[in-house]
């Protein structure tokens, strides 16, 4: 029971309709194509991939945020065992307590109209979670004191607060309804390396005190590389390698997981990156190219990736990937 | 370094403002030589863009520069002080003649109703002889040499039908039109993807290389430094608190504030690394600390003596300064 996955997916696909064609078929743009992935509990699962890759509305899609057109997605804790596609309208109140989203932006995430205490205590109140305004104050101003804010800060507005600040006023939030499931969104994109540091600690510190699960969503693969235990890499709405962080890193088996590491700038001036620079940009969702759909930039590619998609294979038990050619090039890998 | 292109010396700008005055720069010195990358390092809100912008006189109208500050640019052996330049017609030496820019965020510097053709040919006819047929050729043979497919058809598209890397690549190919002989380069590769970020580095490399041109290129990001630039200047709330070339600056960080930067920064070399921020927030500008700026989050900080008094510049290393009286102290650091 307790080795059960918090939430896991089959096949699950998002698709979204493009504008009406008269004639022809109706069109979609299949931002997320057959994922099949468990998120176990209590761990910090990086996701990363480019821009485009379907990362955002993977992570809308666990929390029910976006329509699910197929697959499975189910959520499992000690309390609950829920099917997202099947909730009943109160199920659904009940797991947007279980489940949560850290957003991206501080700065468009707070309403500049409302005090740092009425946007935390804002989802309480609008869930029925407490029932009068003591508590309600009690447990923001718990949560409040977890996520390192003065209780003085609590009656300020939000343009009060450096961009640091505002991420844990957007944190302490997101935790407030005591949820067990958090999708953080590029939590630390939008901040400067040293506050970065600060609400990684913050978040790796709140995960062993409220035992929280994370899918902490990132193209900064450097920060993954440091904060999460599991990592799955996306590209155009397909999962393309999971490992743990440590074997990914060291042992990145995918041609596209090989570029993405390759092209991080390194901090060594003298530094020669020896891989591969990937060649174009992400072809758009709405026309993806057929067979492997990194086909048209990877140096790899052969006849066969051209017209057929690969299936998910596993490397070990805990490391899929999904490439024709990966035992031929990891081959030719070890022999150089 | 006998060949000059821009000397910034004491370089002090204050914006005045309801509140009072803001000092944005203090006391700001370095020069850059032809060819040569410097990047310019700091946090949010620690002087870098306005320091770049002041190279153009670019900061609005509530901008003063004290009477100590002098900028030199040296162009086809004329010295021109920027600071002494008035009237926008002056100006347009400098501004998009000897020295280009590129934003942070090439959709919000194309305006959406315009197509990128007409972008390239307007400023082709206001800074160069050419005639409108000629800063055409020339526009779509830029956009070919940075790299972009099918230049001609995209010469007639819009910034919004252009990807986010083909953006920043025509934003380049612009500002490169006009043969500047300074590139400034405001976080060009941070909205990028790092596959895109690593193709638009090397672009811009390669263009160093081609045109010979010096280039400031503003960035938090010091793995970014790191691969590009020559010569590093990190800044604190307006300071330059420590400036040298790269491999020394990276590899024997000397001023606390740089030493805080680099142990913040996850690297993979070295996974087990604890993050570790430097402590507190960067002060606001309106309480700017007496004595050393950066006295309020130092973990080496002296009560009476960092606070009281500002640190000199103290040549560390070879052309290796830093402005700490902990490292000053130490002395000069043997190879």
């Amino acid at each position: 029971m307790s080795d059960h996955p918090l939430v896991s997916t089959e096949n699950l696909s998002v698709h979204f309709p493009l504008g009406k064609n008269l004639f022809g078929p109706q069109l979609y743009v299949k931002a997320v194509e057959g994922i099949t992935l468990q998120i176990p509990r209590g761990s910090f699962f990086g996701l990363v991939g480019e821009s485009g890759s379907g990362k955002t509305t993977f992570g809308r899609a666990l929390l029910k945020a976006v329509p699910i057109s197929n697959g499975h997605v189910e959520y499992h804790d000690e309390d609950v065992n829920y099917n997202l596609e099947t909730l009943t309208k109160a199920e659904l109140k009940d797991y947007r307590k279980r489940a949560q989203l850290i957003f991206q932006d501080p700065y468009a995430a707070l309403s500049p109209r409302m005090t740092v205490r009425d946007i935390i205590a804002e989802p309480l109140e609008l869930m029925g979670l407490t029932s009068s305004r003591e508590e309600t104050d009690e447990k923001v101003r718990e949560i409040a004191a977890k996520c390192r804010l003065n209780l003085e800060h609590l009656r300020r507005f939000p343009h009060a607060f450096s961009g640091g600040q505002r991420q844990r006023i957007s944190i302490a939030r997101a935790l407030v309804s005591t949820p067990k499931f958090v999708v953080a969104d590029e939590s630390v994109a939008a901040l400067d390396v040293s506050i970065q540091a600060d609400v990684l600690n913050l978040l790796k510190e709140l995960q062993r005190e409220l035992g929280l699960t994370y899918l902490f969503i990132s193209h900064d693969l450097s920060v993954v590389a440091h904060v999460c235990d599991k990592v799955a890499v996306m590209y155009l709405g397909r999962l393309v390698e999971t490992a743990p962080t440590r074997e990914l890193f060291a042992g990145p088996k995918h041609p596209y997981t090989k570029a993405l590491l390759s092209a991080i700038p390194s901090l060594d001036p003298d530094h020669v990156s020896k891989a591969q620079k990937l060649e174009g940009e992400i072809p758009s969702p709405a026309s993806p190219p057929p067979g492997c759909k990194f086909h048209t930039r990877c140096p790899h590619a052969t006849d066969i990736c051209k017209t057929q998609e690969p299936a998910q294979e596993h490397v070990t038990e805990s490391h899929t990937i999904s490439c024709h050619r990966w035992k031929e090039l990891d081959v030719a890998d070890a022999a150089e | 370094m006998s060949e000059k292109l821009i000397k910034v010396e004491n370089l002090t700008l204050q914006f005045k403002t309801d509140e009072g005055l803001i000092t944005a720069v203090d006391d700001v010195s370095f020069e850059i030589a032809p060819g040569e990358v410097m990047g310019l390092v700091g946090e949010s809100g620690s002087g870098k863009s306005v320091t770049a912008k002041s190279l153009m006189k670019l900061n609005p109208g509530n901008a003063v520069y004290s009477p100590e500050s002098k900028i030199t640019l040296t162009t086809d052996g004329e010295d021109i002080s920027v600071l002494d330049l008035q009237s926008a017609r002056d100006l347009k030496v400098v501004r998009g003649g000897a020295i280009s820019m590129i934003f942070q965020e090439p959709m919000a510097s194309f305006a959406p109703a315009i197509t990128i053709g007409d972008h390239m040919v307007e400023q082709l006819l206001l800074h160069t002889d050419l005639n409108k047929k000629g800063a055409a050729e020339l526009s779509v043979e830029m956009l070919e040499r940075v790299g972009i497919s099918e230049a001609g058809k995209r010469f007639d598209q819009y910034a919004f039908e252009l990807s986010g890397g083909m953006r920043q690549r025509a934003m380049i190919a612009m500002a490169l039109s006009t043969k500047p002989k300074l590139l400034i380069a405001d976080e060009p590769t941070t909205a990028l993807d790092v596959t895109i970020q690593a193709q638009v580095l090397e672009l811009m490399k390669e263009l160093v290389t081609e045109f010979g041109m010096g280039i400031v290129f503003i960035t938090h990001d010091l793995g970014v430094v790191a691969q590009t630039a020559d010569k590093v200047a990190v800044m604190y709330l307006g300071r330059l608190v420590e400036q040298g070339p790269v491999r020394e600056v990276l590899h024997h960080p000397a001023h606390p504030y740089t030493q805080g930067l680099m142990d913040a920064l996850p690297k993979l070399e070295d996974l087990d690394a604890p993050l570790t921020p430097v402590a507190g927030d960067i002060p606001s500008p309106l309480e700017r600390p007496s004595g050393c700026v950066f006295h309020t989050r130092c973990p080496k900080f002296i009560e009476g003596r960092c606070d009281a008094t500002e640190p000199k510049s103290f040549g560390v290393f070879t052309d290796h300064t830093v402005s700490c009286f902990v490292t000053e102290d130490q002395g000069v650091r043997v190879a």
